[in-house]
């Protein structure tokens, strides 16, 4: 693997050998030395266009627990407020001597772009770009929902069969897409359940079951994994629901929704929760919820991804990069 | 060159017996004894070299399975590859005679791996070595103190351990580096 972008282009096998190999990362995080030394020497930069503080974290102490050196680079205050291209911030790392770029980025496809043009030799990684994909996370839910359901027998196995409905606001949601990608990469059905109007343009042509109430969701799905989305308030321009209550009356994970759930279902959430909103406080805090293992297994899985990406020989150029642009952005001298 | 058996069945297990043997002669029984098999065959000679110490010794000793792969120092330099389990018996490894099992030893760079990742699993109160093949050609100071049998051979060419669990038969065949192995 030479960088990972998304799950959509991600085979099962590929996705089951990034899971086992997030299993034997799990297994070190529970001895009293954490530390591998597998990527002693490499250096990792976390390239946040955009604020998220757990994710940054989650990469941060997965490179670290793999021996890795990590900087970290925040947009904010740095360069690009001042006018700094893509390009110049990529070439920047490559004088570096940058192994691995994890990105986050407010635009779909910039991950892509860093990855594809030839301006960096150092493997990329999407940590989440605009309202695309979020490769990690589908990976670490993925991983989540093979634990619970096979435990210690979790190894080589995909969730052929498994249903999971995925709820909310699945059109800002590169978590629903990610996940609907790598799900039906390894077997399981999967439903999206939101308003038309938090539902992405062109889904129904996606291998998905569309519903619009919660509750019949349930009953017809019948789930072993319920996944509640972030109704993300930030990004809630235009009235895509009447109110709040109205919303958590209809698509939030209430007490009673989760007294009906099937015995061995099992709640998720990318965090950060909105109680009261999209999940009730009995809900997040039950047996069923897997909140917490999902950090705890984020970590796991980007040690498993970081491994993967950064630890092999790096033939140059083996992806093809296109070649470098003349022209399209200005050519510095010096020192960048 | 033509592949050439070196060892068959009855002639590895004469071996892992010997072995057995050697490791309670020098271990004066089998208290505070732990065997560690280095995946993939490594792990399973490891574990008939405990069944074999159980029917000598009527007792069983505990067995751990350690991946090295994360501990390697030239990941860098082959294609990526994928970690094994590693399972380390319940009671840990503190204070335990830990004999390391591998079934080929050549550079002794994956005993040096093993050392490290053995390190960070507990403090045993001494590791030993012991290797089905020994071929030569170290580029590090490590010595086995159990081996099945001396192989002295060229660099060109490839030793390939097959036993039954994994590979239908038990054999140990000598071959040109280019023809298929383990």
């Amino acid at each position: 693997m030479r960088h990972l972008l998304d799950t959509r282009t991600l085979g099962r096998e590929e996705s089951i050998l990034i899971l086992d190999t997030a299993e034997d990362m799990a297994a070190a995080q529970q001895r009293e030395v954490k530390k591998l030394p597998a990527l002693r020497g490499k250096t990792v930069v976390n390239l946040f266009f955009e604020d998220s503080t757990r994710t940054r974290i989650s990469f941060e102490a997965a490179a670290k627990r793999l021996s890795a050196d990590v900087i970290n680079f925040s947009a904010k205050g740095s360069s690009v407020s001042k006018g700094e291209s893509l390009k110049d911030t990529a070439q920047t790392l490559q004088a570096i001597g940058a192994d691995g770029v994890v990105i986050r980025h407010p635009s779909s496809g910039a991950p892509e772009r860093l990855a594809r043009t030839g301006w960096i030799d150092a493997g990329v990684l999407n940590a989440g770009d605009g309202t695309h994909e979020h490769p990690t996370q589908a990976l670490l839910d993925a991983f989540t929902m093979r634990r619970r359901l096979f435990g210690r027998h979790s190894r080589g196995r995909d969730l052929d069969g498994v249903s999971v409905v995925i709820v909310g606001d699945i059109a800002h949601s590169r978590v629903a897409r990610s996940n609907l990608w790598l799900l039906r990469a390894l077997g399981a059905r999967v439903s999206f359940v939101a308003p038309e109007t938090l539902l992405p343009y062109g889904s129904r042509a996606w291998p998905v079951a569309v519903h619009h109430s919660l509750d019949e969701a349930l009953r017809v799905e019948r789930p072993e994994v319920v996944m509640m989305l972030r109704i993300q308030s930030e990004r809630m321009h235009a009235a895509f629901f009447p109110n709040e209550r109205e919303y958590a009356r209809n698509w939030g994970l209430d007490d009673a929704r989760l007294a009906r759930l099937r015995e061995d279902a099992i709640v998720m959430h990318p965090g950060p929760m909105n109680r009261g909103l999209e999940i009730s406080s009995r809900a997040a805090d039950s047996e069923r919820s897997t909140v917490l293992e999902q950090v705890a297994n984020g970590v796991s899985v980007r040690m498993a991804a970081l491994y993967l990406l950064l630890s092999g020989e790096r033939a140059g150029g083996a992806a093809a990069p296109e070649p470098p642009q003349r022209g399209d952005t200005d050519h510095r001298g010096g020192d960048a | 060159m033509a592949t050439r058996t070196v060892l068959e069945g009855a002639e590895i297990s004469r071996a892992l017996t010997r072995i057995s043997h050697e490791i309670i002669e020098a271990n004066k029984g089998v208290a505070g004894l732990v065997l560690v098999g280095i995946p993939t065959r490594g792990a399973l000679l490891a574990r008939r070299i405990a069944e074999t110490i159980d029917r000598i010794e009527g007792s069983e000793v505990p067995v751990g399975i350690l991946d090295v792969t994360l501990y390697r120092d030239d990941l860098a330099h082959h294609p990526t590859r994928a970690p094994q389990p590693t399972e380390m018996p319940v009671a840990g490894i503190d204070g335990a005679t830990v004999v390391l099992v591998d079934d080929v030893l050549y550079s002794g760079r994956t005993v040096r791996a093993a050392l490290d990742a053995l390190g960070d699993h507990g403090r045993p109160r001494a590791v030993r070595l012991a290797a089905l093949i020994d071929r030569g050609h170290r580029e590090l100071p490590i010595r086995a103190d159990y081996i099945g049998k001396n192989l002295p051979s060229s660099k060109e060419e490839r030793i390939s351990v097959r036993l039954q669990e994994i590979d239908g038969v038990d054999e140990v065949t000598i071959g040109a580096r280019a023809e298929a192995g383990s």
